[in-house]
């Protein structure tokens, strides 16, 4: 009879870790930064039918990178989520750290007891109920959640990224300079990113009940070119 | 789309400010009728419905689509009809494949039949449909729709008795709302309330229906 080889936790965990972190390289990056009238999500995204940033709630949006099934399962458990919430209780009950730490769950979950983790990184952002109150949080493969307020970048380049917005980011931009500044951020020094390699949805105040919207290829264009 | 604000128990007003018209999704209203508890149930979930599908799926329903599921749901409320607490709702809504406002009534099986032109429900509903049917024509613009809803309420709500009138001294009017391709809007009280004064100066101006058997003031 032969014995199981002794693998120590630290190392199959190490193991996951690496797995998960290569899976999201992969792929390209998203950020979210918070402007005057809301929050902008913005992925760079060549298809316009798979989706990468959603709607999930009133004043809620979802952003994936990684593996598009995994995060788009997750999306849709968030939206139904979310949704029967807002029936059972009340829609003002339905919030975005409530539905983060949800997401945490599954996400810890898998990652210590699957085989495989997630290969995702997601983001759930809320514009509160009155202005200057967005929050983000940012939920890794392992469960981790970071919250953030002014910006948060998705993606095996998140650290890069990171700096060049922090860099050119400030409170209470209009939607074109912030929609400029993430997408330099994500395109980096060396390239430039056109209306048609976004996907690009605001969360925005007097946008009415649900604060979602897509921003259609050309008014992308316009804000870029402003 | 218009509806009353009265609801009844019996024989008794239960609540005077009381909504019946409701907007489904953005370009699409759902009126109703009936039993008021599941009736209101069945929009709160008929709205999430919509909504939920919107979200996960990245684009509406078709207005068939629409139409069919409030027919299922209508359906599956049959054995509770059959105990007495029917809900029989309209729906309406503009379709944007087609380019065209379409109205769909309901039975309480849960059937459904698209009307060209009009459609009532509840129990002033055939009084209010005989005025629309009289004053009706295809090419009436969007303000001449409001007006003839208003009259229509108006008469059904002076010959039923679980049909509310405006309430003058409360400042309570009836619902009233407009489906076009910017989608579902209600129309602000006020313009209800002046709709109504014209209305109300043009029947007294004129010799009322039924005067002979009012007392000195004539009041309808």
């Amino acid at each position: 009879m032969s014995m199981p080889m002794y693998v120590s936790p630290e190392q199959v965990m190490k193991d996951r870790a690496d797995y998960a972190r290569k899976g999201i390289a992969r792929g390209r990056s998203a950020a979210a930064v918070s402007y005057a009238d809301g929050i902008v999500l913005c992925a760079e995204n060549p298809s316009s039918t798979l989706r990468k940033v959603s709607e999930i709630y009133d004043r809620m949006a979802f952003a994936g990178v990684g593996k598009y099934n995994e995060f788009d399962s997750l999306r849709i458990a968030g939206v139904r989520q979310a949704d029967l919430r807002g029936y059972n209780y009340s829609r003002e009950d339905v919030d975005a750290r409530s539905l983060a730490n949800w997401y945490a769950q599954i996400l810890g979950q898998t990652f210590t007891h699957e085989m495989k983790p997630m290969e995702v990184e997601i983001l759930v952002a809320e514009i509160g109920p009155e202005r200057d109150q967005s929050q983000m949080f940012h939920i890794l493969y392992d469960g981790t959640v970071v919250d953030e307020h002014d910006f948060t970048v998705l993606g095996g380049e998140a650290e890069s990224i990171a700096e060049r917005l922090g860099a050119s980011w400030s409170a209470g931009q209009d939607l074109g300079p912030a929609l400029r500044s993430v997408v330099d951020a994500l395109a980096g020094p060396d390239r430039t990113l056109a209306s048609g390699d976004l996907e690009v949805a605001v969360l925005a105040y007097g946008n009415g009940r649900r604060a979602f919207r897509r921003l259609a290829d050309a008014d992308v264009d316009a804000l870029l070119a402003d | 789309m218009a509806g009353d604000r009265r609801a009844t128990m019996g024989h008794i007003i239960s609540h005077r400010s009381i909504e019946k018209v409701f907007p489904a999704d953005r370009h699409s209203g759902v009126a109703i009728a009936g039993a008021a508890g599941p009736a209101m149930e069945m929009v709160k979930l008929f709205q999430l419905q919509l909504e939920h599908y919107e979200k996960v799926e990245g684009s509406t329903l078709s207005l068939d689509g629409k139409a069919n599921q409030l027919s299922q749901m209508v359906r599956g409320h049959l054995p509770i009809a059959m105990q007495g607490m029917a809900v029989v709702p309209l729906f309406a809504g503009f379709d944007l494949a087609r380019k065209a406002g379409r109205i769909f009534q309901y039975d309480v099986t849960g059937g459904r039949y698209e009307e060209t032109n009009f459609a009532t429900t509840g129990s002033g509903g055939m009084l209010a449909s005989t005025v629309i049917k009289v004053g009706f024509s295809e090419d009436m613009t969007s303000g001449a729709a409001i007006d003839l809803a208003i009259d229509a309420l108006f008469r059904a709500a002076d010959d039923d008795s679980a049909t509310g009138g405006p309430d003058l001294v409360r400042g309570i009017y009836p619902t009233v709302a407009t489906i076009t391709a910017e989608g579902f809007e209600r129309v602000a009280d006020s313009d209800v309330a002046s709709r109504f004064a014209s209305l109300a100066e043009r029947l007294t101006t004129q010799a009322p229906v039924g005067a002979e058997t009012t007392d000195d003031r004539g009041d309808i």
